[in-house]
C-alpha cells in the first residue's frame, strides 16, 4: 500500500470518527463494556488454572504397604508399580524416612514421636506421580489391587471436586467470552451501519470509478482499530490498578499452598495486551462487517 | 469491442429485463440506445460495466468474458469505462475539482499527476473557473459537465452514459452532446441511452432500439423510430 494511500485511510477514518461523535460513543462503550466483563472472566478463569495446574502438580498417590512387608516384596511391588503406563515417577519411602519426615515436619511437637524411634508404628509408603490429575483415581484402584499394599490415599475427593469445578468454569467462562464479543461485534457493526447510509453514495462512487474493495475498507479498518484502542483504555487501566489492589489483598489470605494468585507482573501486563488485541480485534471486525453489503458484485 | 451474444437478464424478483439480446460494438463508435422506459435499455448498459451480472448468454470485452471475471477483476474492468448517469452522482460536499479528483485518488493515482490532470479535463469541459464550486452552486448541465469530467478522467476506453440529457434544458443538451461528439472524437467508444429524439434525429449515429428487452433495430446513423 502506498503512503499517501494510509495517509488517507487514516484522515478518513479518523474524521467519520469524529463527525459521527454519538455513533463513536457508543462503538466505544460497547467495546469498553465488553473488555471490562472479558478481563473479570479472564482473571478468574486464568487464576483457577493456575490452581488447577498447581493442583495437578502437587498431586501423588501414597501407597502404605503392610508392616510385615520384606525388602523382596518391596522390590516386586515397585516393579508393579513402574509397570502401569500413567505412572511419571514414584518414589519409595521407608517407614524409618517416613518418621523422620514426620518429626520434622511437626517440629517442636515432632519430639514426642522421637519415642517412636525404637518401634516404628508408620508403614513403608510408595509415593507415585501421574501424568494427568485425571489418571489419579484409576491408577491409585489399580495399585490398591496390588499384593501387600495395605491402603492407598490420594486427595481423591477434594481433589476430583475441585477439578471438576475447575473444568466447569472453564467452559462456562469461555462460553461467556465468546458470546460477549460476539455480542460486541454485532453492536459495533450495527452501529456504525446506521451511519453508512451517508456514505453510501460514496461508497457507489468508489466502485463505478474501479476503486478496489481493500481500498473502500480501509477507512473502517482505521475506524475498527481506534474503536477498539480508545475502548480498550478504561479496561486495561482498571486491569492494571485493579488486579493490583486485588493482588495484594487477596493474596495473603488466601494461605493455602496451591492457591496462590497469578503474580502482577507479568500477568496484569499480559492480560493488558490481550485486551487491547481483542478490543482491535472486535472494533475492526464489527466496523469492517458493516461494509460487507456494499462490496458485494 | 464490446459483444453480447444472445443475453438475458431476470432479476431476483423474476422481471425478465433482457430476453436474447446478441449485438457488436466496435472500438471508437457512438451508438445510441433507444426504447420506451422499461424496455431494458439501463440493464443493456449496466452489463457492460459489471453493476449486473447476465442470467444467460456471453457480455464480452475485447474478447474477456466478464460475466465471469472475478470478483477482485471488476475494480480494473471499471477503470476502462466512465460512466454517466441522468442524475449526475455527485457527492455534494465536495467541490466540482475534489469530486473529479476523487475518482483518482480511490484507484491511487499519483498525486501530482491528479492536479495536473483534473485541471485538463475541467479545461475540456469548460468549468476550469469553477472547479472550486460545489454542486449545489453549479447549475445542471454544468453539473453534468462535471460528471463527464470524473467519467473520462482516467482516459477510459468505454463512456457509457444512461440518459445524461434526461433532466436538462435543450440548449444543455447540445452542450452534452458536444462534449460527447468530442470524446468520440479522440476515438473514445461512446455509448448513449437517451430519450431524446431531436437529439438522435440530428446527430445521426448508430441507433439501437430496444423493445421488452430485445433489440428490435439496429441501423447506422438511423433515425429515433418510434413515437413516446
Ligand atoms: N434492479 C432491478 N430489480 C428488478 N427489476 C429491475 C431492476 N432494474 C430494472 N428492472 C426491471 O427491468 C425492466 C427493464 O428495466 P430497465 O433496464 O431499467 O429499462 P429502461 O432503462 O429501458 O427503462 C423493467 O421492467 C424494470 O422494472
Ligand atoms: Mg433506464
Amino acid at each position: 500500500m502506498k503512503i499517501s494511500t494510509l495517509r488517507r485511510h487514516v484522515r478518513e477514518g479518523a474524521k467519520n470518527l469524529i463527525r459521527n461523535s454519538w455513533m463513536t460513543v457508543a462503538a466505544v462503550g460497547a467495546v469498553t463494556t465488553t473488555l471490562v466483563l472479558v478481563a473479570a472472566f479472564l482473571i478468574l478463569i486464568l487464576n483457577l488454572n493456575q490452581v488447577a495446574e498447581n493442583i495437578e502438580s502437587d498431586a501423588e498417590i501414597r501407597a502404605f504397604l503392610e508392616l510385615n512387608t520384606n525388602d523382596e516384596e518391596v522390590e516386586s511391588i515397585g516393579n508393579e508399580i513402574e509397570g502401569i503406563s500413567q505412572v511419571t515417577s514414584y518414589e519409595f519411602s521407608s517407614k524409618e524416612e517416613e518418621l523422620e519426615n514426620l518429626i520434622d515436619d511437626l517440629g517442636e511437637e515432632g519430639e514426642s514421636w522421637e519415642l517412636f524411634e525404637q518401634d516404628n508404628p508408620l508403614n513403608h509408603v510408595f509415593v507415585i506421580q501421574t501424568e494427568d490429575a485425571e489418571d489419579l483415581s484409576p491408577v491409585a484402584d489399580q495399585i490398591g489391587q496390588i499384593d501387600k499394599v495395605e491402603s492407598v490415599e490420594y486427595g481423591s475427593a477434594t481433589v476430583d471436586r475441585l477439578l471438576q469445578f475447575n473444568q466447569y468454569a472453564r467452559y462456562i467462562g469461555i462460553g461467556f467470552i465468546a458470546a460477549l464479543l460476539l455480542t460486541a461485534i454485532f453492536l459495533i457493526s450495527n452501529t456504525i451501519k446506521m451511519t453508512i447510509n451517508a456514505r453510501s453514495e460514496e461508497i457507489g462512487i468508489m466502485r463505478l470509478v474501479g476503486a478496489k474493495n481493500s481500498f473502500i475498507r480501509g477507512p473502517f479498518f482505521v475506524e475498527g482499530l481506534l474503536t477498539g484502542v480508545i475502548g480498550s483504555i478504561i479496561p486495561v487501566t482498571a486491569v492494571l490498578v485493579g488486579y493490583h489492589f486485588l493482588y495484594v489483598n487477596l493474596n495473603d489470605r488466601l494461605n493455602f499452598e496451591f492457591i496462590e494468585l497469578l503474580p502482577w507482573n507479568p500477568f496484569a501486563w499480559q492480560l493488558s495486551l490481550m485486551l487491547l488485541g481483542i478490543g482491535a480485534f472486535i472494533g475492526i471486525w464489527g466496523s469492517v462487517m458493516s461494509v460487507r453489503k456494499f462490496l458485494r458484485i | 469491442m464490446i459483444e453480447m451474444e444472445n443475453v438475458h437478464k431476470v432479476y431476483d424478483n423474476g422481471v425478465t429485463a433482457l430476453s436474447g439480446v446478441t449485438t457488436k460494438i466496435e472500438d471508437g463508435e457512438f451508438v445510441y440506445v433507444v426504447g420506451q422506459s422499461g424496455a431494458g435499455k439501463s440493464s443493456f448498459i449496466k452489463l457492460m460495466y459489471h453493476e449486473e451480472v447476465p442470467s444467460d448468454g456471453k457480455v464480452q470485452i475485447n474478447h474477456v468474458d466478464i460475466g465471469s471475471i472475478k470478483k477482485r477483476q471488476v475494480p480494473y474492468l471499471r477503470r476502462s469505462i466512465g460512466v454517466i448517469y441522468q442524475d449526475f452522482k455527485l457527492l455534494p460536499k465536495m467541490t466540482a475539482y475534489e469530486n473529479v479528483a476523487f475518482a483518482l485518488e480511490v484507484i491511487e493515482e499519483n498525486p501530482r499527476k491528479i492536479r495536473r490532470r483534473v485541471m485538463e479535463v475541467l479545461d475540456k469541459v469548460g468549468l476550469k473557473h469553477k472547479a472550486r464550486f460545489i454542486p449545489a452552486q453549479l447549475s445542471g448541465g454544468e453539473q453534468q459537465r462535471v460528471a463527464i469530467a470524473r467519467a473520462i478522467v482516467n482516459n477510459p476506453k468505454v463512456v457509457i452514459a444512461d440518459e445524461p440529457t434526461g433532466n436538462l434544458d435543450p440548449d444543455t443538451s447540445w452542450e452534452i452532446m458536444r462534449i460527447f461528439e468530442e470524446v468520440n472524437d479522440t476515438g473514445t467508444t461512446v455509448i448513449m441511452a437517451t430519450h431524446s429524439r431531436e437529439i438522435v434525429n440530428t446527430i445521426r449515429k448508430r441507433v439501437i432500439a430496444m423493445e421488452n428487452g430485445q433489440v428490435v433495430r439496429d441501423e447506422h446513423r438511423g433515425e429515433y423510430g418510434y413515437e413516446d
